[in-house]
């Protein structure tokens, strides 16, 4: 496994920092780290697998094609984006948006956009080389405000690629967008809602 | 050589004592029972030590087994059966063995997950979930222990028994994460090309 310093994350963990009690959701699936940081923090962490999810849901046969059936879609974001309106202080994404296609991303981004509080941030990761063919997927894993600890799971092919334009478009409806751009090829981008 | 002599001296062991054979009757090769006499034991097969546990105050619930309905235990449990209601074991330690498929909500002092577990979980001290478990539902706990491997949905609400209730806001009375020095190189060579290079902001 692998580690990296994140500005962005530093960025979310200052929200984390300033108010006590936040309800937080991470999608990069239950790990001991970040629940032990997030909980340490004295906060509530709400974790599930997204990309397990999105295999579950679209994994048998063609994972984008089948991101078009209504049938496997709403099973999708009844199982994994069933949430309260405005229940979260703050998301952690990561990468897992890269992977769903047009339609539903939207669809995911306005639930995420309606599952936050006013106010709160969301952290999403964004590959910036377009021209690769697949890019690495990791689990994330917090190690403190300012590291993530990547520990690898495979790779696979991005449904599509972002540039800053494209990811101000997807996030219309929050209130910022701030973008990290490192240089490793990754687009850290902190919403804030 | 002295030692020789001690044991040449010493008496050769007792030989059974033909004129009581109602005292002690003559050794029988142990035998293990086709069929259990017990109708409530629920264990076919278990190895003795499992036995010795259940009798040190570890109750198993085999593999073989459903249960449904309230489970109230005074003693630590072991489940590799089913399970489907509710478990309340304030005191005790819970096992949902590699086999088990529990769907029920738990209180116990600790949960220790390897098979599947369905429903919320408070403990007083602690949840262990291990590789290659599967736990849906919300935690509520002391401490919590997750497993590389292991799979997990649901909230995790850590109770700390020492800190005060309303008063200390949990942020001022946790510590912060120690800051790390400002060089990500050094502090963690991997991390040398994950600087940020430029930050945009857009705001609306």
């Amino acid at each position: 496994m692998e580690t990296r310093s994140s500005s962005g994350l530093d960025q979310f963990c200052s929200l984390l920092v300033e108010r006590p009690g936040l309800t937080l959701l991470d999608l990069a699936g239950a790990n001991q780290s970040t629940v032990a940081f997030i909980t340490g923090l004295g906060h509530r962490i709400y974790s599930d697998d997204f990309l397990l999810q999105m295999d579950r849901c679209f994994g048998d046969g063609d994972f984008y094609e089948n991101q078009a059936d209504p049938e496997k879609t709403a099973q999708f974001l009844k199982s994994a984006l069933d949430y309260p309106a405005q229940h979260f202080d703050g998301a952690l994404v990561w990468d897992s948006l890269e992977f769903l296609e047009g339609p539903l991303l939207e669809t995911v981004v306005q639930r995420l956009s309606n599952m936050l509080r006013p106010s709160s941030y969301m952290l999403a990761l964004f590959h910036a080389e377009e021209r690769v063919e697949t890019i690495p997927t990791y689990s994330y894993r917090i190690q403190d405000r300012k590291t993530i600890t990547l520990a690898p799971r495979g790779r696979r092919r991005p449904a599509q690629f972002f540039n800053n334009r494209s990811l101000e478009k997807l996030f219309h409806d929050f209130e910022s967008v701030k973008f990290f751009l490192t240089r490793d090829h990754l687009r850290e981008v902190i919403v804030r809602r | 050589m002295w030692n020789r002599r001690k044991e040449e001296e010493k008496p050769p062991p007792p030989k059974p004592v033909a004129a009581q054979p109602a005292q002690q009757p003559p050794p029988q090769p142990i035998k293990t029972p086709a069929k259990e006499t017990s109708p409530m034991s629920s264990i076919p097969n278990r190895p003795t030590e499992s036995f010795e546990a259940t009798r040190a105050g570890n109750a198993v619930l085999g593999k073989s087994v459903v249960v449904k309905g309230q489970i109230l235990s005074r003693e630590d449990l072991t489940i590799d059966g089913e399970v489907e209601g509710t478990i309340e074991m304030q005191e005790h330690r819970l096992t949902v063995g590699q086999n088990g498929k529990v769907r029920a909500s738990v209180k116990a002092r600790e949960v220790i997950v390897l098979g599947t577990l369905h429903g919320n979980v408070e403990t007083g001290d602690r949840i262990d979930i291990r590789k290659e478990a599967k736990l849906v539902g919300d935690i509520r706990t002391a401490r919590i222990v997750i497993e590389d491997g292991a799979y997990f949905k649901g909230n995790v609400d850590i109770v700390r028994a020492d800190a005060p209730k309303s008063t200390a806001t949990p942020a001022a009375s946790t510590p912060a994460p120690s800051p790390r020095p400002q060089t990500p190189a050094a502090s963690s060579p991997s991390a040398g090309p994950a600087m940020a290079a430029r930050v945009g902001e857009t705001k609306r």
